[in-house]
């Protein structure tokens, strides 16, 4: 593996897609090791879940890095990566398990924090837990930490009956030598097992997918009981002896700073201890509870330095992307064959123009950290997408060796790409633990905070335009992105030559992650880069959303202008396109295409690609006189390549449903006066359970490559209900969100 | 010094009468399974019954509630997770982050407990809590099969 590097610009950039390798003030880790690489060191940090956890329970005998063993035969097995629903641990234990052998039924996990990583000179590898990448990135490592796991075992029964190796089996954690008939439990072995040297976890040929008997299979989630009772402790639960509780504000225009606040005004208040002043932008009431410390801080006065951008509104930011969408230069294209000409000398000519907004992430739990700082060493509580940013970031902002430091893992309430590289929340939390030293500190924002500070998904406006021959085939096509720039605001290392492919997302040539399905023989893509003040980010699923949205819809137009049906004219254009292909043909006739409908509802359909799955969906809508929709059936097809849950790949694909509808039908985060304007869930509306549809979902895996699945399907969501739409009322629907558009 | 009956045990707490119920049995009593999701009462995570009636306690003033007033979070609603609705939960695998999860268990007793056959138009009004994972579909299914009306084919152990 390559050496990683650990700093702030990694951090910024660390749910990219793209594992891009940046640095600034460097600090260099060391090189990750794959499975088997020796004993990994424990830190003993103070007030830690995990490790209270396991101070309770009977000791376990680490076997490797991945595998520890108790007694009782109970297998810990080990997980690097982060957990905000989206299944992960359950996977990834999955995957060591079957290499392990093990009883299911007697695994545990448990969780590695990012000190402990590094301690270990990052044997557990990357942490990062965005882009989809949890299992796909890690698969390998983890079933061959599981594989060296199970021969080390096999190994010491070996040895203490004198017996080959070759002649024992292993089943459900019981190992057997059947010609003496003798059996020996995980439990027994494993004190001798970690005695030996583990064998080259690289030599070691792995189980075809096809001979799973714990992976590829809809077990449950193993981290359900302690969500049914309360008694799961989110970051925001937590409770440290002698902690405090910060509420913060930062300063409602973006680019604009703190100019001063009259602390005599809440400095009796009860509870109220101090007000801190967070860098140059923000201000915190610290009290004994937080409940009085935001009571406190909507009491303070204080004054705002503006800034420069009071002026900027969802018409100015409307405006500049309006502009390039026809403007000269652009920064990033693919293009074959000379699709200006070809639509020019089309025999009929479509063009349309399509607009999404700005989108909150608006994840359940907000945004929330206690640090705690003493002279020689730094603690943080958070939940968070990435450890090692965490980690980092506390380091810097408290100016403590990453070694002094420590992030203690709380599983997210929500993540949905907010809670990757910024880590600003962490920043802030460290500064107001400043002024009080040896003390832990909670800084929780409200949800207003939240709303207002958030990494935004980008805006962005479309100009789509088509050409088509007297037989109504596609001749050319062309396509203008303008829009704002996660790289821009993120990961300014990943424009390159002023070009910014990651904008063109899902629109890809190259194949494998998220490459366009559709061949045209004169095509022009292009993105013109209009940055805004509103800082942006990844949100869930990321560009593929809104360049889905542009693609699709408009393929419907075109196939309208065509005289085609819509599935026949997109089949035609996907003839090179074996993998998009199938998964459209299998949300087809799963979803009924083409079949009776009842009267009033009308159907539409969508393909794309985005972390490295393949999706589709086919929506049934109706819309009434009055224009009122109702989405009553959504079938999505996906291929992940393999499905390591098939139970947790359906979880995804209908809370991927909820996700996309929400932000088709209400999702917009407005501008005025250089603000965002929908604070809360009374403006900034969430789908419920009244306007959920029935979701069905084909799993339709073709077990030759690793995909991603906590995020791909979402971006067929909109499309299809847009296309649906669009045959139901006879008029496309070019803007989001629904709420704003009258359908009647 | 305000008196509260939680989950049949009452408890003296020091906190302002302006303060959210929410945040008197977060910080003051100290159970932390009853969520902030939003603080105006929209999310619903905050939920717990008082007097049988599922309330949204971020937004009922501590200095509202009577000592006679039996409230229940999510830690009293049963004995080891044993409500039929915690049970269907578990069964049909609902939680994802499982942040909002609380609330939508103390929903979906409140309703049982009121209508313990609904129909999916029952669960449609009943259930308004937001979920930002989407376990909207999963729910639904738990809520009839805790009504003993719905089955589930989930397997896995």
């Amino acid at each position: 593996m390559n050496k990683m590097v650990l700093n702030n610009t990694v951090l910024n950039n660390a749910v990219l897609e793209k594992n891009a390798e940046l640095s600034r003030r460097t600090f260099i880790v060391g090189s990750a090791a794959v499975a088997g690489g020796g004993l990994a060191l424990g830190l003993n940090v103070p007030f830690g879940i995990e490790e209270a956890q396991a101070q309770s329970a009977p000791a376990a005998t680490e076997v490797n890095i991945w595998v520890a063993i108790k007694p009782d035969d109970t297998c810990v097995i080990r997980v690097a990566r982060s957990e905000m629903g989206q299944g992960t641990i359950t996977g990834l234990a999955q995957l060591v398990a079957e290499e392990l052998e093990c009883d299911w039924s007697k695994v545990t996990t448990e969780g590695i924090t990012p000190g402990r990583n590094l301690a270990s000179k990052r044997a557990w590898g990357e942490m990062g837990t965005g882009g989809s990448r949890g299992i796909r990135t890690s698969q390998d490592y983890v079933r061959r930490g599981g594989a060296v796991a199970r021969m080390m075992l096999m190994q010491a029964a070996a040895d203490q009956w004198n017996v080959p190796v070759a002649e024992l089996t292993v089943s459900n954690g019981v190992i057997t030598h059947a010609a003496s008939k003798r059996s020996i439990r995980y439990g027994e072995v494993a004190a001798a097992a970690a005695k030996l040297t583990p064998p080259d976890a690289k030599s070691i040929k792995l189980k075809d997918p096809k001979d799973w008997k714990i992976a590829g299979k809809p077990l449950k989630r193993l981290d359900t009981a302690d969500k049914l009772d309360g008694s799961k402790i989110f970051a925001i639960d937590l409770k440290l002896p002698g902690m405090l509780c910060a509420a913060i504000k930062d300063c409602p225009v973006f680019g604009g700073k703190l100019k001063s606040y009259d602390e005599s005004k809440v400095a009796g208040m009860p509870g109220v201890k101090k007000v801190v002043r967070v860098k140059d932008t923000g201000v915190a009431v610290v009290a004994d509870t937080w409940w009085r410390a935001k009571k406190a801080l909507e009491a303070l006065p204080i004054v705002w330095d503006e800034g420069p951008n009071t002026s900027q509104s969802s018409a100015t930011i409307a405006e500049m992307l309006k502009e390039g969408l026809t403007a000269t230069a652009t920064n990033g294209e693919r293009k074959n064959g000379d699709a200006l000409k070809a639509i020019g000398e089309a025999a009929k000519k479509v063009e349309a123009v399509y607009a999404t907004p700005f989108l909150a992430h608006a994840p359940m739990e907000m945004m929330n950290c206690t640090v705690k700082l003493s002279a020689d060493r730094a603690d943080a509580w958070t939940a968070t997408q990435n450890l090692e940013a965490s980690l980092a970031a506390l380091s810097e902002a408290s100016g403590i060796p990453l070694e002094k430091c420590e992030v203690h893992r709380h599983d997210l309430g929500g993540g949905f790409g907010r809670r990757g590289g910024t880590q600003d929340y962490v920043h802030q939390a460290v500064e107001i633990a400043k002024a009080f030293p040896d003390t832990p500190v909670k800084m929780i924002w409200s949800r207003e905070e939240d709303q207002a500070h958030d990494f935004y998904r980008p805006i962005s406006q479309c100009k789509m335009s088509a050409g088509l021959d007297a037989a109504g085939n596609l001749t050319g096509l062309h396509v203008r992105v303008s829009g704002q720039s996660i790289n821009s605001m993120l990961n300014p290392k990943g424009i390159v030559d002023g070009k910014d492919m990651r904008q063109l997302q899902g629109y890809y040539d190259t194949p494998g992650d998220a490459q366009l399905g559709y061949d045209v023989p004169n095509l022009l893509i292009e993105y013109a880069m209009r940055n805004s003040h509103v800082p942006v980010g990844p949100w869930r699923g990321v560009n593929t959303n809104q360049n889905a949205v542009y693609m699709e819809c408009f393929m419907e137009e075109v196939a309208k202008a065509a005289g085609k049906d819509s599935l026949e004219f997109r089949r035609a254009l996907m003839k090179n396109h074996p993998k998009h292909l199938a998964v459209l043909n299998a949300a087809a006739e799963k979803g009924d295409w083409g079949k009776p409908l009842p009267a009033g509802v009308h159907r539409g359909i969508a393909q794309f690609m985005g972390y490295g799955s393949y999706s589709a969906a086919v929506a049934e809508v109706s819309v009434s006189p009055q224009g009122k929709l109702k989405v009553h059936r959504m079938v999505l097809a996906v291929n992940s390549g393999h499905a390591v849950n098939p139970g947790q790949i359906e979880a995804q694909v209908q809370g991927s449903v909820a996700f996309g509808l929400t932000a088709t039908l209400y999702g917009e985060m407005p501008v005025e006066n250089g603000r965002v304007t929908n604070l809360n869930f009374d403006t900034y509306e969430i789908m419920r359970l009244a306007e959920m549809p029935k979701v069905e979902v084909a799993i339709v895996p073709t077990y030759d490559f690793w995909g991603g699945i906590g995020e791909p399907t979402i971006c067929v969501v909109a499309p299809a209900v847009l296309n649906a739409i669009y045959a139901a009322t006879g008029k496309p629907v070019r803007s989001l969100p629904l709420k704003n558009v009258k359908l009647a | 010094m305000a008196k509260l009956n939680i989950n049949g045990t009452v408890r003296e707490v020091s906190a302002e009468a302006d303060t959210p119920l929410l945040w008197v049995i977060r910080e003051h009593v100290g159970l932390t399974g009853t969520k902030y999701g939003c603080g105006i009462a929209q999310c619903g995570a905050c939920s717990v019954h008082v007097n049988g009636e599922v309330q949204r306690s971020c937004s009922i003033p501590v200095g509202d509630v009577k000592e006679t007033d039996l409230i229940v979070t999510i830690e009293g609603l049963s004995v080891g997770a044993s409500h039929p609705v915690q049970k269907a939960w578990a069964s049909v695998d609902v939680p994802q982050c499982g942040y909002c999860q609380s609330g939508q268990i103390m929903a979906a007793a409140a309703l049982l407990k009121k209508n313990p056959k609904p129909t999916d138009k029952d669960i449609d009004e009943a259930m308004t809590n937001i979920c930002r994972c989407g376990t909207y579909q999963r729910i639904r299914e738990a809520v009839h099969v805790a009504a003993g009306v719905g089955t589930t084919g989930r397997s896995g152990g």
